[in-house]
């Protein structure tokens, strides 16, 4: 089984209830956005996919493996792309690319010849023998997403990745990663809390105060009303 | 080429990449030793005699007593730093890709012991070349014998750092850590003074000191220099070091460790 499945998933810090009973899927080929307003738990999903840290609650899958039971064969299933900046800003992109490699134990030819692949099909080619802090926010955000798919991942997680960016990087890093879902049946997890960044097309799962208040694709959802209205009646919150 | 070892070398080379960049990093390390054996213990050489003991076989000046100390003292620093860095690093993200790596976790943060012991332990050389230069010579079997024993000791003292660093909150919590753990662990050691010189003055003081796993470590490295073998010593920062790895090892568990509580 493919694609990424969150099943009855709850975690507590401490008292406080981060995240109540989560669940949802995501097939190959799905572009899913995970909005939610500040707080909402986002952040915590992704700590818990990503296993910096786990819970005894709930269960999470990826391409088909138990991240609990099974976390290696899983976690070399994900790319992820943080919300926090994590290139070395003094390496080049193309050894930002080798060193990440390297982690998932991709050296040589072999690390070379994916690195060009993946910032190829991000456009970033000409720019791999530059410093990543002589970068735009723009293209750091697209050099970690070429990182993220060297080792062709199933699933991209990514973390408010336009968190910073320019309207038009913004809107080029949206457009890109909704064509690389459907070019390349990658199953995509797009956290946000910006309704523009949500296309009709695409799986949408709302997430408000550790609870999903929706899943299902944009039209269902909405029932033909726009997605802002939706998204501040089910969450009280203010949406951009 | 083995996976494991791929991440081994790549991580070695982003330490030493980083190293070789931060060069007031590497002046410092160099700096702060040198200025205890050529103004501290020109100082004291006239105040604190020392008689022979192993493993000196004739009388020696201040100076020479405390090179194994001051290499520690790069050792020691050094641990720290890196973990101070790991405390960056996770507060900047870059930890975060580490360790969502498929490979083991443990084996990933060994890799960080093993890559900023090797910078270390090119700043103990260096350290050891500069003190030659300025006459305190060792015997070159000793320059070669205590390659193994800074290995010991280094990756000791990183895994104290690196359990620190798995249980510092904040980047701004590490001053305190400077203070109540560096400051006490050299002082509290035999790396200023013999344990002998220590029981004079007082055995609580001295009894401290004898526990003191920097105290084991410096003496592993004070032996090896002179090419003999301290084997109570050796155990003494081997067991140590183990302790510290599997603190640290729990403190980055994503399941038990300290890491949840700070995402």
């Amino acid at each position: 089984m493919n694609g990424l499945r969150v099943h009855n998933l709850s975690h507590h810090y401490g008292q406080k209830q981060a995240l109540k009973d989560v669940c949802f899927s995501v097939e190959p080929g799905e572009f899913c956005a995970l909005l939610g307003p500040n707080g909402a738990g986002k952040s915590t999903l992704f700590g818990l996919m990503s296993r910096l840290f786990t819970t005894d609650r709930g269960r999470i899958e990826i391409a088909g493996f138990d991240l609990g039971k099974n976390p290696r064969a899983a976690l070399a299933q994900i790319g992820i792309v943080f919300q926090q900046q994590t290139l070395d800003l003094d390496l080049t992109v193309r050894r930002n690319l080798h060193y990440f490699a390297a982690l998932h134990g991709i050296g040589g030819r072999d690390a070379a010849r994916r690195t060009d692949a993946a910032l190829d099909r991000l456009g970033m080619a000409e720019r791999a023998q530059e410093r990543a802090r002589d970068l735009n926010g723009g293209h750091r955000r697209r050099a970690e997403i070429a990182r993220a798919l060297l080792h062709d991942p199933a699933v991209l997680l990514l973390d408010e990745p336009t968190v910073g960016l320019d309207a038009a990087s913004r809107n080029g890093i949206v457009t890109h990663v909704h064509e690389l879902a459907a070019e390349s049946d990658l199953t995509v997890l797009w956290a946000t809390h910006l309704t523009d960044e949500v296309w009709t097309r695409d799986r949408l799962v709302i997430l408000d105060r550790g609870q999903v208040r929706a899943e299902g694709q944009v039209s269902d959802v909405t029932c033909g009303r726009p997605l802002k209205e939706v998204f501040l009646q089910m969450t009280g919150e203010e949406a951009t | 080429m083995t996976p494991a070892l791929i991440a081994l070398r790549a991580i070695v080379l982003r330490e030493a990449l980083r190293f070789v960049r931060q060069r007031g990093r590497f002046i410092s390390a160099l700096v702060r030793p040198l200025i205890w054996l050529l103004v501290f213990a020109a100082g004291f050489r006239a105040a604190l005699g020392l008689s022979i003991s192993p493993p000196y076989q004739t009388y020696i000046t201040y100076e020479v007593y405390i090179v194994p100390g001051l290499c520690g003292m790069i050792l020691l620093f050094n641990g720290m730093q890196s973990s101070l860095s790991l405390v960056y690093d996770r507060e900047m993200g870059s930890m975060r890709l580490l360790m969502t790596s498929p490979l083991p976790r443990w084996w990933l943060l060994t890799c960080r012991l093993i890559a900023s012991t090797l910078i270390s332990i090119l700043q103990v050389y260096c350290f050891l070349a500069i003190a030659a230069v300025f006459g305190i010579q060792l015997p070159m079997l000793g320059y070669a014998l205590v390659f193994p024993a800074l290995i010991v000791a280094g990756m000791m003292l990183g895994a104290l750092g690196l359990a620190l660093s798995s249980l510092i909150k904040q980047l701004e919590n590490f001053a305190g850590v400077m203070n109540f753990v560096i400051f006490p662990m050299f002082f509290l050691s035999s790396a200023l003074y013999p344990l002998w010189k220590m029981a004079e003055s007082s055995r609580v003081l001295h009894d401290i000191c004898a526990v003191n796993p920097f105290t084991h470590a410096v003496e592993l490295i004070r032996f090896a220099l002179y090419a003999q073998f301290n084997l109570m010593a050796a155990v003494w920062t081997a067991v140590a070091g183990l302790v510290f790895l599997l603190l640290a090892l729990w403190g980055y568990d994503p399941a038990r460790g300290m890491i949840r509580r700070k995402v």
